[in-house]
């Protein structure tokens, strides 16, 4: 279990005041909006919200996949905002993403060996022994024996298969951060259960510091060790898992978690939670994003933008009239 | 005693592949009152969608059906094209897992379910319009007038879902086929959605069957559940039945590698290892027994039947079933 305290002076990853903008017909699209936060070494760090909130947008900013409008991505000490062309290729070898779609995040024509071999080419690696040897360490430390499926095609595989494969190709070049955008959506029950497992294992085994961004709290409770939660681009909520789980501060996460089917007959589903969709990111409300399916709304929350502000030591939330206040 | 609305007799299901047959469904027996809901659950490729199709009588058209499926006292498959378009919409109809698919993309909303009101039901355009108005403030679309004039690429993955919703009950359907209806959305639209079947179904006491994989969606909101594997129905109960003392491994593991809530962080989830079987290769024994931890040579040897105990109020196919809790009332 990560030291908190520690981790807090030396962040392996800190977002400060990360905007990103994209042109959308003429009007601009704030997908992240003044996101802050900070990721310690082998912590998981879970980022939750619905489709469209800007988690996948913030995942890939954080690897400058989409370079940020505004705000710094420091990883390690070093801003990789700033860097460009070789220094920040040299950088990424020790950033990884692993992918929403196993099937779709391979290409289909070329086999499983190659495609993990792949990083390894590319940073350098001449040597096709060497290669060999740390391709197959790798198959093998994600499930997948790699006699049986070095020369096969990704089509040939089951989603949950290729996720490993794709996790493989991750774990490579032994990177220190992982961003897993959604890791397990596409996956059946069971298989879910087997790469959520997997992940776990690795992260313990490569000492890997994890970005996990997903949809399904349960999901990302089984896995992080703390929580971010995102409405429309902005943060509503952070805190350890299990005090954001136990005690929201956020209404936005008590509705999240009031929608979680429960696999219990005995539990009446819950009704009329979440009314509404969330308002298109293109013309976000006044003040808090999140005031127009707030229950707690009022007029402060239509004026002014609550900025994120700690609740407990560990705790903090974005909010006028947060659960925690009496 | 209520008439059955749907009967399902050893309904088979055989698509031709390159690799030899690939029996789909296999020998389902299943029956639905009307008014109720039908839960099936199982994981990709267990034949729940085939058996939905089978249903529909939608099935690709070089799939041999076997057995028999009776809707209202009439045998679907025996009926003409056209007899079969006349009992779709009045009668029977699906709500799909992609929104975005089965909705036309060239066409307006408006113009859909004005459609589908002029051609099953026979009514003039403004009276159709008029219900079409209805029908999706019914299903809890903002604005319903200017949604008419929208385009499917216009509406949020919900919205467009409501629509498809819209649709499938703007005949009254005696029977509505949800086929993972809330798959493709965010868990609170997810909620929603439920809610809105729920209702619609109470009020028009319509009959439903409910495609999922997650036995989360079915716990709330069914009165019976039908779990499948490999394309056979490997337990059936009443849905307290089921979750109070579920007899079938498989539906143990599949309950048991759902994350919980309540579990702390970093809990190891207990996987069901390895993967479904293949399709083309049916297997002597029990499908499921290669990733069973209670399976012996018998379960690899002889396929269990889906057997009625009598005890339970369930049906299950399983050799080694789960034992009941001491001092269950059965």
């Amino acid at each position: 279990m990560p030291d908190n305290a520690s981790n807090r002076a030396a962040p392996l990853l800190s977002v400060e005041q990360l905007t990103v903008e994209y042109p959308v017909s003429g009007r601009t699209l704030s997908a992240v909006n003044d996101v802050s936060l900070a990721v310690g070494r082998g912590e998981t760090l879970g980022l939750v919200g619905e489709s469209g909130c800007g988690k996948s947008t913030l995942g890939r900013a954080v690897l400058q996949l989409r370079r940020p409008t505004a705000g710094k991505v420091v990883f390690d000490g070093t801003d990789l905002t700033a860097l460009e062309g070789e220094a920040l290729r040299l950088m990424r070898k020790r950033l990884q993403l692993i992918f929403q779609d196993p099937i779709a995040s391979l290409n289909p024509r070329r086999c499983i060996g190659d495609i993990v071999a792949e990083p390894l080419i590319i940073t350098g690696i001449t040597d096709r022994a060497e290669r060999e040897r740390r391709v197959r360490e790798v198959l093998t430390a994600v499930g997948l024996d790699p006699d049986l499926v070095w020369r096969r095609l990704p089509h040939e595989f089951s989603g949950g298969q290729c996720q490993r494969v794709c996790i493989a190709r991750a774990l490579i070049l032994e990177p220190e951060l992982v961003v897993c955008d959604e890791p397990v959506s596409a996956l059946d029950v069971s298989i879910r259960a087997q790469i959520l497992n997997l992940l776990e294992e690795m992260k313990r085994r490569y000492g890997l510091t994890l970005l996990f961004i997903a949809h399904d709290l349960a999901v990302v409770k089984a896995v992080s060790d703390r929580i971010a939660v995102m409405y429309l681009g902005r943060l509503c909520e952070v805190g350890p898992t299990e005090q954001v789980f136990g005690r929201p501060a956020h209404p936005y996460t008590a509705l999240l978690l009031a929608a979680i089917p429960v696999p219990d007959p005995t539990v009446p589903p819950t009704t009329n939670v979440a009314a509404g969709e969330p308002p298109s990111p293109l013309d976000p409300p006044s003040g808090c994003r999140f005031r127009t399916r707030c229950p707690r709304a009022d007029g402060i929350c239509a004026k002014e933008v609550p900025d994120l502000r700690p609740t407990t030591s560990e705790q903090s939330v974005a909010c006028h009239h947060p659960l925690t206040d009496r | 005693m209520t008439s059955l609305l749907l009967s399902l007799e050893g309904v088979s299901v055989e698509l031709p592949t390159p690799r030899g047959a690939l029996r789909a469904v296999d020998r389902v027996d299943l029956t639905l009152m009307p008014g109720h809901t039908l839960g099936i659950v199982g994981e990709s490729g267990c034949g729940k969608t085939m058996l939905s199709r089978a249903i529909l009588q939608l099935l690709p058209k070089r799939a041999k059906l076997a057995g028999s499926v009776t809707f209202g006292g009439r045998d679907l498959a025996a009926l003409s094209p056209e007899a079969l378009r006349k009992l779709r919409g009045p009668e029977l109809a699906v709500v799909f897992q992609d929104p975005m698919t089965s909705l036309n993309p060239v066409l307006t909303i408006g113009t859909q379910l004005v459609e589908t009101l002029q051609a099953h039901l026979g009514m003039e355009r403004a009276a159709a319009r008029r219900r079409s108005v209805e029908l999706l403030a019914a299903v809890g679309i903002p604005a319903p007038e200017q949604r008419l004039r929208q385009y499917p690429h216009q509406l949020s993955g919900g919205m467009r879902q409501r629509v498809a919703i819209a649709i499938a009950l703007s005949c009254e359907p005696r029977l509505l086929v949800a086929d993972e209806p809330t798959t493709a959305l965010d868990v609170t639209v997810q909620a929603q959605i439920l809610d809105l079947l729920a209702r619609e179904q109470k009020r028009r006491h319509m009959a439903m069957i409910l495609i999922t994989h997650d036995l989360g969606v079915v716990a709330g909101r069914t009165d019976e559940v039908a779990v499948m594997y490999a394309g056979r129905v490997v337990e059936r109960a009443p849905t307290p039945k089921l979750f109070a003392h579920m007899r079938m491994p498989y539906t143990e593991a599949l309950l048991a590698a759902i994350p919980k809530l309540d579990s702390p962080p970093h809990t190891a989830l207990p996987a069901i290892a390895g993967r479904p079987p293949d399709p083309t290769r049916p297997m002597p024994g029990c499908s499921f027994a290669p990733r069973c931890r209670y399976a012996d040579d018998r379960c690899r040897e002889a396929k269990p039947p889906l057997i009625d105990p009598g005890r339970s109020g369930g049906l299950y196919a399983c050799w080694h079933p789960l034992a009941l809790p001491t001092g269950a009332r059965t």
